[in-house]
C-alpha cells in the first residue's frame, strides 16, 4: 500500500467516530497496542523531547526500505505514534521524504502538530525524514 | 453561611465563559495560567483608544493630559489594592518576570558580590529562578534553596538553618503554582528582617486569591502579574519600598526616565519613573486597574472564602476516585489542585479534559525543580477562580472518572 492509501484508510476509520472521546479511545487502543521499542534504543539519543511528553524513535534500513520503531511515556501519544509508523514505515527514503502528511490534519489531529504544542510529535516527524535523508545519503554517497 | 457573591451575575460580566469548545461547555480550569477578564477590562481598554488615547507625562494638549491622569490614578489604585504608603512605591512592569529581572539586575548588581547568597525555595517557578541563576553567573554569587515538607510546606526549620553572613535576599512565592501552599510570608519576612535582610515575595498566585497588605507584611519588594489578576496581559506590578527603590539604579534606560540628558550626564528621573523607561502601557495600567476595581467591589475576603469552599468541595470528590494522588497538601492553600491518577500520564488526561471541554494545565508547570524533587515528570493541575461553580466541579469530577475508565 502506498503512503496515501495508508492515510485514507486511516481518514476513512477516524470518520466512523463522530465523538471526539470516541477517537481518542480508538487511539488509546492503538497506543496500548504498539509494540515496545527496543529497550536497548530506548536511550537519550533516540529521545525526542517535547513539551509535555516524551517521544523515542527509532529507524533500521534493510533492502532499500524503512522500519520505525517508536514508544513514548503518554499513551495518546504513544498512539499517534503508532499511526505516523505505521503511514511512514515500510517504505523508500524517497517516498518518506515526500510524503505529505494531511491524514493528521484530517483526522483533527493537528492540535498535536503544532509547533509549541509540539509534544514531540512535529519534531517526531522532522525526525522520521532525517532518518530518511540519513539513509538515503548512505545509499548513494 | 450563604454565599454572598452572586456567581451567575459574576459570569455573566466575562462572555468567554458562556461560549462552548467541542461543542460543549466551556469549563475553565486553568486560572493560575490566566484569569479570564470581565467586560469592564476589555471596555476599559476600548475606551482609552476610542476615547483618550495619547502619549502621556510629555503632552501638554488635552489628551495626553487626560491620559497621563488615568495612568496615575491607576497607579494610585494599585498603591491602595496592595496597601502601599505611597505610589512612589509602585512601578509598572510588563509583568512578575520583568520586575524580578529588574530586581536581579538592579538589586543584585549593586547589593551583591561574589559569594553573596540569595535564598529561594524548592517551589519557585521559573521566574523566581532563573533571574537568579543569570545573577549568579555574571556575580559569582549562590543560591541556597529552602526544602519542602512531605505536605508540600516550606521547611521553615530548615530554611533558618540556611541564613549566614552572606544572605543579600530573601525571594520565595507567596502562593505556589503547583502545590497551591499559602507560605508564610509575614513569618519568613520577621525572620529575615531580624538579621536585616530584605525579602522579596512573588505574588504572581496570590493577588487573585488574597488581600495583600504590604505595609502588614511589611514586605520590601513584592512582585505581581496584571494577567493572573483578572487585568490585560503585558503589565504587572513591582511594589518596593521607598528607600530601597530610592538607592537602587535604573534597570532601563531611555526616555521617560530622565531629569536631565546631555552627552556627558544624565540625571535621572524621580521615583517611580526612574525605573520606567520609555512609554509605558498607559492603557495596560487604566485596564489593570479596572481588574482591581471590579475586584473590590466583591471584597477579597468573600472571593477567599467562595474559592475555598471550591477547593475543598473539589479535593474532597476527588480524593473519592480511585488512585487520585494529590500534590499539595498543605493547612493553607490556595484553590490550586496538582493531581495524576493511577498511571495516566497528564498530558493524555489534558487532552481527554479538554475534548469534554475542561481546560487544565498539564506538565512541569514551569516549575522543574519542584518536580525533580517531587520525584514526578508533571502533573494535570486544575486552579479555580471565583467565577467557577460547584457544578463545574461536578462535572470535572465526572470526566476524570470517564477518562480514567478508559486506560
Amino acid at each position: 500500500m502506498t503512503i496515501n492509501e495508508k492515510q485514507d484508510q486511516i481518514i476513512e476509520i477516524f470518520e466512523e467516530y463522530s465523538d471526539w472521546m470516541d477517537k481518542y479511545a480508538y487511539i488509546i487502543e492503538l497506543g496500548n497496542g504498539l509494540s515496545p521499542i527496543d529497550p536497548k534504543n530506548k536511550v537519550n539519543q533516540n529521545l525526542i523531547e517535547g513539551c509535555q511528553s516524551r517521544v523515542w524513535l527509532d529507524a533500521k534500513y534493510q533492502d532499500g526500505i524503512i522500519h520505525f520503531a517508536g514508544e513514548s511515556d503518554a499513551v495518546i501519544v504513544k498512539g499517534i505514534v503508532s499511526l505516523l509508523i505505521d503511514v511512514l514505515s515500510n517504505h523508500t527514503p524517497d517516498e518518506i521524504l515526500n510524503a505529505d502528511l494531511y491524514f493528521i490534519d484530517k483526522i483533527g489531529l493537528k492540535e498535536h502538530l503544532s509547533p509549541t504544542r509540539a509534544n514531540g510529535l512535529l519534531a517526531m516527524v522532522k525526525q522520521m525524514k532525517l532518518y530518511a535523508l540519513a539513509f538515503k545519503a548512505q545509499n548513494n554517497p | 453561611m450563604t454565599n454572598p457573591l452572586d456567581i451567575k451575575a459574576i459570569r455573566n460580566d466575562f462572555p468567554i465563559l458562556s461560549r462552548t469548545v467541542y461543542n460543549r461547555p466551556l469549563i475553565y480550569l486553568d486560572n493560575a495560567a490566566t484569569t479570564q477578564k470581565p467586560r469592564c477590562v476589555v471596555e476599559a481598554i476600548e475606551n482609552v483608544y476610542y476615547n483618550q488615547n495619547s502619549n502621556i507625562h510629555r503632552g501638554v494638549h488635552y489628551l495626553s493630559q487626560r491620559a497621563t491622569e488615568a495612568h496615575e490614578a491607576a497607579r494610585a489604585t494599585v498603591r491602595d489594592f496592595i496597601h502601599a504608603t505611597s505610589s512612589n512605591e509602585i512601578i509598572f512592569t510588563r509583568g512578575t518576570t520583568e520586575a524580578i529581572n529588574l530586581l536581579a539586575t538592579s538589586y543584585g548588581e549593586t547589593f551583591c558580590n561574589e559569594n553573596d547568597e540569595i535564598i529561594i525555595s524548592t517551589m519557585e517557578h521559573h521566574a523566581n529562578i532563573v533571574p537568579w541563576q543569570m545573577l549568579r553567573d555574571r556575580k559569582g554569587i549562590k543560591l541556597k534553596i529552602i526544602p519542602l515538607t512531605e505536605t508540600g510546606e516550606l521547611d521553615i526549620p530548615a530554611f533558618e538553618s540556611l541564613f549566614s553572613e552572606k544572605t543579600k535576599l530573601i525571594s520565595v512565592t507567596h502562593v505556589s503554582n503547583v502545590l497551591g501552599t499559602i507560605n508564610p510570608i509575614k513569618e519568613i519576612i520577621e525572620k529575615a528582617h531580624a538579621r536585616n535582610i530584605p525579602v522579596l515575595i512573588d505574588g504572581a498566585q496570590a493577588v487573585s486569591h488574597l488581600a495583600v497588605d504590604v505595609q502588614q507584611l511589611d514586605v520590601d519588594f513584592y512582585v505581581f502579574s496584571g494577567h493572573k489578576v483578572y487585568g490585560p496581559n503585558g503589565i504587572g506590578v513591582l511594589y518596593g519600598k521607598e528607600n530601597w527603590l530610592e538607592m537602587l539604579p535604573p534597570y532601563h534606560g531611555g526616555g521617560e526616565m530622565i531629569a536631565h540628558v546631555s552627552f556627558d550626564k544624565t540625571i535621572f528621573a524621580d521615583l517611580p519613573f526612574k525605573f520606567e523607561a520609555g512609554t509605558p502601557d498607559y492603557v495596560g495600567s487604566v485596564a489593570l486597574a479596572t481588574a482591581l476595581n471590579y475586584l473590590q467591589s466583591f471584597g477579597m475576603d468573600n472571593i477567599a472564602a467562595y474559592e475555598k469552599s471550591l477547593l475543598e468541595d473539589a479535593t474532597e470528590k476527588m480524593l473519592k476516585i480511585e488512585g487520585m494522588q494529590i500534590f499539595g497538601n498543605a493547612p493553607q492553600k490556595s484553590s490550586v489542585i496538582s493531581f495524576l491518577v493511577n498511571n495516566i500520564h497528564p498530558f493524555d488526561m489534558g487532552t481527554l479534559l479538554d475534548k469534554l471541554g475542561i481546560a487544565v494545565r498539564t506538565g512541569h508547570h514551569c516549575a522543574m525543580p519542584l518536580m525533580t524533587a517531587l520525584q514526578i515528570d508533571g502533573t494535570a493541575r486544575a486552579s479555580f477562580a471565583f467565577y467557577n461553580t460547584h457544578d463545574e466541579i461536578d462535572a470535572f469530577i465526572a470526566a476524570i472518572e470517564r477518562i480514567t475508565k478508559m486506560f
